[in-house]
């Protein structure tokens, strides 16, 4: 038994596993108390069954603290990863992913349970106590990060590097981790101050009226930043264990550096005079940013069909793309990012060429969907990004390995091409017309969707079942740490 | 010609020990070992195409099956059920002046006495206005609009804000095969089974004018809550929960709809009073003030303007047949620029 704990909550492997775990089973719940789950009327049945305490006019409020627990297992997730992945100082190390543990695993349970099940303010507070921890584990993260300690330096030629041999894909790292910890106050500020007046609210709900307390934009920069700072993470978590580097590598991570900086500038610029041309500041900044994305995109796609047909003499295009897909696992983290394109940064920057021609003419609930759908899908494209990575730390291989690779490609990009679709109806068809439309686009998401929890269900059972096991996999799971797997 | 990506026997045969070198292989298992040379990988990338080729054409025909499903017409006219609900639509209900509760958060507003519409003007309610407004010359036909005055808003110049100016506007569409109101080019009349519904597709400047045509005006965002809510803090006009048999809503299974083809559609105004129609069974869902249809069926147009400076879209409320159920809470808002139409939008007015 102690092992076991030992593993789930002492390796990086079983601290991914339990945050998992954790979000798999709020989805499984929390998902049934919407969308056609509602109309079928499995939510009823739901509230009922474990005794759910729903106020009508409370309904945001729950939400948003649904979106943090969520949100604060995926940041988990990714801070073991970091700490896994790079160099840094071991108490710093179980520093950070103590707090954050417990952090996530507060604010999850006691969020939850005060938000679903009656107000019991001792839940309240230890919900913000876990958010606290968070914080502070983000704020150590930095300190472990600090790239100006020369232990740190690097002298492979490889690698972004300064002459004097400065890494600066840790800078990067760092950028990311110290934007986040900052931009968490965007979040934590309004929050603090519901108290004295401040009243919940979603930001789609908003969007449409012109003037908005700073509170507001506030919690609008807050949201908008830290999604895009998950996805700035996640993109060099990924560049790391697919081993990013040469010269795409020495232009990626300087563009990431200030693709961050100028994006977090533009975010915080909301809540200052210069909210006008905020907006302008933001795209600035994320131009590098995709970019960067982009350039680890085509390194690593190149890598694999290069890698694949290095036997070969002379290969075909055929066959170069064939290799490059012979990996689902690794082609498919940096394919989720190209299709992101397709279902977010695409819709965003067509809606706001058109806002005032097309979209500002349909009526605010339709935007809305536009505005709610198109950051599901972007948190969903995490989601199955990470799990990708999951499934290679897993040791995954063979039939099993294709499989599981391939059907969160296919799975996931056929729900989310119809959420894409369905968000831009309006544009090819009249609501009084779109029934049969909606009625086989629902059916593709709900299909994507309940194929994916199928499968993260079965992935889940089969640990469960390994933690049984007294040399299961996760015997040997509990001394594997990811730096030591990173492709060569 | 097996159906697999690739040949896995490299990784299979490695067996556990040789499970780690494997997965640090970047170029994957099918590649990995040299030993199975160019033959092999020939093979392999053989079978990839085929594959491919196979994969290439079911998704070509799931997709052609799923555009073909999907882009299915939907016959806009199919019959309605008729039902006469027995509420008087041409009544007009007292809201005493008094505080109330606004909004989600409860803040504490006053408004002073008025009558509003107990229930949304309907389809022939509207058509006679019509007829009776191009007859005194007040609306005119222009192609496929009914065009009709309207004062013009207050322009500030403001980021998004429409510049709505004083002149003709448009009323209704016509041509639109979604409208229930027909002109035969002398007078307009109401496609049959669809007189006792509400008045839909038409535009705030439409219903603007139908209120004041008769010295009334459309509802205030106050008015219209206090007379949908009542002075307690319900959620929905008739209480704290909803159900489907509360209100017409997105998948409530009433008589009118039909998920697998047109969709939502209106119900008759006032048709959730408690009666029972042909085996449905209603609740009774009036509003404190007995006002129906105050959540769902249609959202209703709200007559404030420029309620924040630059805001030039127009408040609606009530949510919708098209709605979840979260949208018919009380002050759930939406709103849209003016000329906006829709089967889902009507409106009541205030005096």
């Amino acid at each position: 038994m102690k092992e076991r704990f030992q593993y789930l909550f002492n390796s990086t492997k079983g601290l991914i596993l339990v945050a998992i775990a954790m979000i798999a089973m709020v989805t499984a719940v929390w998902g049934m108390l919407s969308g056609p789950m509602a109309e079928m009327g499995v939510r009823d049945w739901v509230i009922k069954t474990i005794g759910m305490d729903i106020v009508q006019a409370e309904r945001e409020g729950r939400i948003i603290i649904l979106y943090h627990s969520i949100a604060m297992a995926v940041i988990a997730i990714e801070t073991y990863m970091v700490t896994g992945l790079l160099k840094m100082k071991e108490f710093l190390k179980m520093s950070v992913r103590l707090l954050i543990t417990v952090g996530y695993i507060l604010t999850m349970v006691f969020g939850m349970g005060f938000a679903y099940f009656g107000h019991n303010w001792a839940f309240h507070g230890l919900y913000i106590t876990g958010l606290s921890l968070i914080f502070f584990a983000g704020v150590l993260l930095c300190v472990a990060l600090w790239p100006w300690d020369k232990e740190y330096y690097i002298t492979d030629k490889d690698y972004a590097r300064t002459k004097s041999g400065f890494d600066l894909e840790r800078v990067a790292f760092f950028t990311a981790a110290v934007t986040t910890v900052i931009s968490a106050l965007f979040g934590a500020i309004p929050g603090s101050y519901y108290g004295h007046g401040f009243e919940t609210f979603l930001a789609e709900n908003v969007i449409r009226y012109p003037h908005k307390s700073v509170m507001e934009y506030s919690v609008i920069g807050h949201l908008h930043i830290m999604l895009a700072l998950i996805g700035i993470m996640l993109t060099l978590i990924i560049g790391r264990w697919l081993n990013f580097k040469g010269a795409w590598h020495k232009v990626a991570m300087p563009l990431m550096i200030l693709g961050c900086i100028v994006l977090n500038l533009g975010v915080w610029g909301v809540v200052t005079p210069l909210e006008p041309v905020a907006h302008m500041i933001i795209y600035v900044g994320a131009t590098p940013s995709m970019l960067a994305a982009l350039f680890l995109l085509i390194w690593s796609w190149g890598k694999l069909a290069k890698d694949g047909t290095a036997h070969l003499a002379k290969p075909t295009f055929l066959q170069k793309l064939g290799a490059m897909v012979s990996d689902p696992l690794k082609f498919g983290p940096t394919w989720q990012m190209l299709f992101m394109n397709f279902t977010t940064s695409g819709i965003g920057i067509f809606m706001a060429i058109r806002l005032d021609e097309v979209f500002r003419l349909w009526p605010a609930r339709e935007e809305r969907i536009e505005l709610t759908g198109h950051w599901h899908a972007l948190s969903a494209i995490i989601a199955t990004i990470i799990l990708m990575y999951y499934g290679d730390m897993l040791g995954l291989k063979g039939k099993v390995r294709q499989l599981y690779g391939w059907s969160i490609i296919f799975f996931s990009d056929i729900a989310l091409a119809a959420v894409t679709i369905f968000e831009m109806k309006r544009l090819f068809i009249t609501e009084s017309e779109q029934q049969p439309l909606v009625n086989n686009l629902m059916y593709a998401m709900d299909f994507g969707l309940a194929m994916l929890l199928v499968l993260l269900a079965v992935v889940m059972a089969w640990r469960l079942t390994d933690l049984f096991k007294s040399k299961g996999r996760w015997t040997e799971e509990s001394t594997h740490e990811l730096a030591e797997e990173v492709a060569k | 010609m097996k159906t697999r990506f690739i040949n896995f026997a490299p990784s299979l045969r490695g067996g556990r020990s040789s499970r780690r070198s494997n997965l640090l292989d970047p170029r994957g298992d099918c590649f990995a070992r040299s030993r199975y040379g160019e033959e092999h990988a020939y093979s392999t990338i053989a079978r990839n195409d085929g594959l491919n080729g196979r994969l290439l054409r079911v998704v070509i025909f799931a997709m052609t099956v799923f555009l073909l499903a999907s882009c299915a017409p939907v016959d806009l006219n199919a019959p309605i059920p008729s039902f006469d609900t027995g509420i008087d639509s041409t009544a007009w209900a007292q809201v005493p002046e008094g505080e109330f509760f606004y909004g989600q958060f409860n803040e504490v507003e006053f408004t002073p006495a008025f009558e509003i519409m107990v229930t949304d003007v309907t389809a022939q309610q509207y058509a006679d206005f019509l007829n009776a407004a191009v007859a005194d010359g007040t609306l005119k036909v222009e192609g496929d609009s009914v065009l009709g005055y309207y004062i013009g808003d207050p322009f500030h110049g403001i980021k998004h804000e429409l510049e709505i100016k004083e002149g003709d506007w448009q009323y209704i569409p016509l041509a639109d095969p979604s409208q229930r109101v027909r002109y035969d080019g002398t007078r307009f009349t109401v496609q049959e089974g669809y007189e006792n519904h509400p008045m839909t597709m038409v535009t705030w400047f439409g219903a603007w004018g139908y209120c004041q045509y008769y010295d009334a005006s459309l509802p205030s965002e106050i008015q219209w809550e206090k007379a949908a809510r009542g002075t307690d803090a319900r959620p929905f006009p008739w209480g704290w929960e909803i159900v489907r048999e509360n209100a017409n809503f997105y998948s409530s299974r009433d008589p009118f709809e039909d998920m697998s083809s047109f969709g939502s559609r209106t119900s008759p105004v006032g048709f959730y009073n408690g009666s029972t129609y042909n085996g449905y069974a209603t609740l009774d869902s009036k509003s404190p003030y007995g006002l129906y249809d105050m959540a769902g069926n249609v959202w209703q147009w709200i007559g404030d303007v420029q309620t924040m400076e630059g805001f030039s879209d127009r408040f609606m409320r009530g949510g919708s047949k098209d709605t979840y159920d979260m949208n018919l809470r009380v002050w759930t808002r939406n709103s849209a620029p003016p000329m906006y139409f829709s089967p889902g939008v009507g409106f009541r007015c205030v005096r």
